[in-house]
């Protein structure tokens, strides 16, 4: 499944409910990319999480936000049609909200 | 691939009605085919002929106007989210005693069973909102 967020860790807790649900690929859009900001407070929650979940986040997300240079390893950066292939490959998508 | 999409945020509000619609534009570019596109809730505030955002703005509704007649896409909104909110068409205006339509080209007023239909019809359905 792709769990797509979009609101910063710092503002609302979707991150924390997708990391329970227990595996799958994350796709960080919009406000959500803030989560993929190495050094961030979510660093050591999303490495933990590598083993059972993919991340994404959105190229042009992160650049609108000056943070496309400063993501942590392990985390993929990717366009809108990467966007629509994740979608396109995993069998549902939930959009946290 | 057969796609739906969702909108049920506000234009001009965060950045969903922003992103779904270059989202779309992807899925099209991509080969893909879009069965529907739905408008619930803030999202009907999307299909508002009547928005004018300054010059140098985007104009988030005329987008779509365009986008649904280059690629003939079925652009609908929920009949109950834009009563509440003011957006009418020629039907509506009728039905409800209006003196005004507002509902730009491209969109169409309908019930929440196209939603429905859409997330039975199409293979993915994505949800963009607040």
């Amino acid at each position: 499944m792709l769990h797509i967020i979009n609101k910063s860790p710092y503002d609302r807790p979707a991150l924390d409910s997708v990391l329970a649900t227990g595996e799958g690929a994350i796709l960080l859009i919009e406000d959500g990319v803030y989560a993929a900001v190495k050094g961030g407070a979510e660093e050591n929650k999303i490495k933990g999480a590598m083993g059972k979940f993919k991340f994404y986040a959105l190229t042009v997300d992160l650049e609108a936000r000056g943070i496309a240079d400063r993501v942590m390893d392990g985390i993929t950066a990717v366009d809108y049609a990467g966007f629509v292939d994740l979608v396109a490959d995993n069998k549902t998508c939930q959009s946290w909200l | 691939m057969k796609f739906s999409i969702l909108v049920s945020e506000g234009p001009y509000t965060h950045q969903s009605s922003d992103t779904a619609y270059q989202f779309a534009k992807a899925v099209l570019a991509k080969g893909h085919e879009i069965f529907r596109i739905f408008f619930y809730h803030d999202g009907v505030n999307n299909a508002t002929r009547l928005t004018t955002p300054p010059q140098d703005d985007r104009n988030i509704i005329n987008r779509w106007s365009k986008l649904a007649e280059e690629n003939n896409l079925d652009l609908v909104v929920c009949v109950a989210a834009a009563q509440r909110r003011g957006i009418v068409d020629d039907g509506e205006m009728k039905r409800n005693g209006k003196d005004a339509t507002n509902l730009a080209p491209g969109f169409r007023i309908s019930g929440l069973g196209q939603l429905i239909e859409a997330g039975i019809q199409s293979d993915r359905l994505v949800v963009f909102g607040d």
